[in-house]
């Protein structure tokens, strides 16, 4: 993993190790009596950068509004989607700088704990927070105390709600949420939950206020976004300002071929053409083509790629994913999954291609979390992008690129029936 | 100012185990996806529709699971 700064903000000075507490207070400015008011919070109109982009400020003010005599911040650092490594890497770089955020946040909210989230098997990530969180430790700060967490690694873990529900009840299963916004709470204590990234950002928001903050990025969308972009078989880590041409993010990141399509968001994101290079990199400016920044994700398809192939493999491993509550979803997706390996094989695959958008149609907005959702955007994505693909293969002709390496990269799950859902 | 009053029956997808019961209560309002999952009307019916009313209350208290709840939707019109 190499990384490529653009706007040296949340990864500025990047050492290629974790920073001590130190050499972070020389980098920043020192750690004692820093604090963030509503009012900057708000003026600095960040929004999350999980993929929901919903502003912090008015998480905060719901919060705030709800009378609880416990409150909990807590750092989502889960990174289940498998084409993100962005809070990885903001860990691995400038941990303090996302223990800053979830300070300040924890004294505006007068919350004793905060808990960072990280998924069990990224060891390394684990370590690099004890350590910052041990350092600190030395300092005797006011404030609220740090723990880590450590849920299993799967791509609903990091769900808001399931996330919750594991630090409750350590299953991390999604919960139903008829009314929103919902509360989320541990215990009877209400807890603030948002992204690592959004953290280390208000941690730099508390120094520079948050008319710095807008000096870079988009109206709706100010500040940078740690991009995790996938293609020429690397992975890497570039920090742009939303808005940024998608032409620029790639050349950036070195990828020198023109790229047939590009996932944008992540695995339960939105496909675009690879002919609209030249769009931003923001919500507002990706939204006419159907496409959204998720959770910062960008994967460049080579020209030499079957986007049915590469779909199969995905929506696949999405639904072994399935948190296996809801009906729709549990069965919905499987489903979904064997429609796109029999078109991508092209055997039996006459049928397939309207099954597809008609299951779609059907299992949409019908779990409990957005799980399924994010698959049918996915693949409604797919088909209109790829619809030349499609219909050759649903027609049986040959694959050009039935040879073709894959791209996508898909983690280990072990045998799907032994999965257990703690 | 005018209020109107509609509702409509939503069911929550973790509790639901699929038997189908409520599509069999209520066909008007319910019908069952392939795999045996309810889809509940999206489109809310209005109070004076009794008829309606009286099924959507079979199923949600026909549900072995209690997964369904009747949604009383008011809005203001003026
Ligand atoms: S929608 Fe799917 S992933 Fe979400 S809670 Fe239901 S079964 Fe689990
Ligand atoms: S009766 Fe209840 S549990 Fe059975 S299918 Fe209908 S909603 Fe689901």
């Amino acid at each position: 993993m190499t990384v490529e700064l653009t706007t040296r903000r949340v990864l500025a000075n990047h050492l290629g190790r974790p920073k001590t507490l130190a050499e972070h207070e020389a980098d920043f400015g020192p750690i004692n009596r820093l604090a963030i008011s509503i009012d900057v919070l708000r003026e600095s109109g960040i929004t999350g950068r999980g993929g929901a982009a919903f502003p912090t400020a008015k998480k905060v003010e719901f919060l705030l509004q709800q009378r609880r005599a416990t409150r909990y911040v807590v750092v989502n650092a889960m990174e289940g989607e498998p084409a993100a490594h962005k809070d990885r890497m903001l860990l691995a770089s400038n941990p303090h700088l996302v223990l800053d955020g979830a300070m300040v946040l924890a004294n505006l909210l007068n919350a004793d704990s905060v808990v960072v989230c990280i998924a069990r098997d990224h060891v390394t990530t684990i370590a690099h927070v004890k350590a910052a969180i041990a350092q600190r430790g030395g300092r005797r700060l006011q404030g609220p105390s740090f723990e880590v967490q450590s849920p299993p690694g799967r791509y609903v873990a990091g769900e808001e709600s399931a996330l919750v529900h594991w630090l409750n009840s350590n299953e991390t299963l999604p919960q139903y949420r008829p009314t929103r916004p919902s509360l989320l709470q541990i215990g009877r204590g209400g807890v603030l939950l948002d992204n690592a990234e959004t953290h280390a950002n208000i941690g730099l928001i508390a120094r520079h206020g948050g008319e710095w903050f807008r000096s870079v990025g988009t109206a709706s969308r100010p500040g940078t976004t740690i991009t995790s972009i996938t293609g020429n078989g690397k992975a890497l880590v570039v920090e742009v300002p939303y808005g940024t041409p998608i032409r620029s993010i790639l050349s950036g990141a070195g990828i020198d071929y023109a790229p047939r399509a590009l996932l944008l968001g992540g695995y339960g994101g939105t496909w675009l053409d690879g002919k609209h290079l030249d769009v931003g990199f923001d919500d507002d400016s990706l939204r006419p083509f159907g496409a959204g920044t998720g959770a910062g994700v960008i994967m460049a398809l080579p020209p030499q790629s079957c986007g049915v192939a590469e779909c199969a493999r995905i929506v696949e491993y999405m639904a072994k994913e399935s948190a296996r509550q809801c009906g729709p979803c549990a069965f919905g997706l499987p489903a979904m999954a064997e429609d796109l390996k029999a078109l991508a094989s092209g055997r039996n695959a006459a049928q397939s291609l309207s099954r597809l958008s008609s299951r779609s149609d059907v299992i949409e907005g019908r779990g409990a979390c957005r799980h399924p959702d994010g698959v049918i955007r996915f693949v409604r994505t797919a088909l209109s992008v790829f619809a030349e693909d499609f219909n050759q293969h649903a027609a049986g002709h040959p694959c050009q690129f039935a040879l073709s390496p894959r791209v996508s990269y898909i983690p280990h799950q072990s045998d799907v029936k032994d999965l257990e859902w703690e | 100012m005018r209020r109107t009053v509609t509702f409509r029956i939503v069911v929550d997808p973790i509790r639901c185990d699929g038997f189908g019961h409520c599509a069999e209560l209520a066909p008007e309002l319910v019908t069952l996806d392939e795999w045996g999952y309810p889809i509940v009307q999206a489109e809310p019916f209005p109070q004076s529709d009794h008829e309606l009313h009286r099924s959507a209350q079979l199923a949600v208290r026909g549900c072995p699971r209690q997964a369904l709840t009747l949604q009383k939707i008011i809005a203001a019109q003026s």
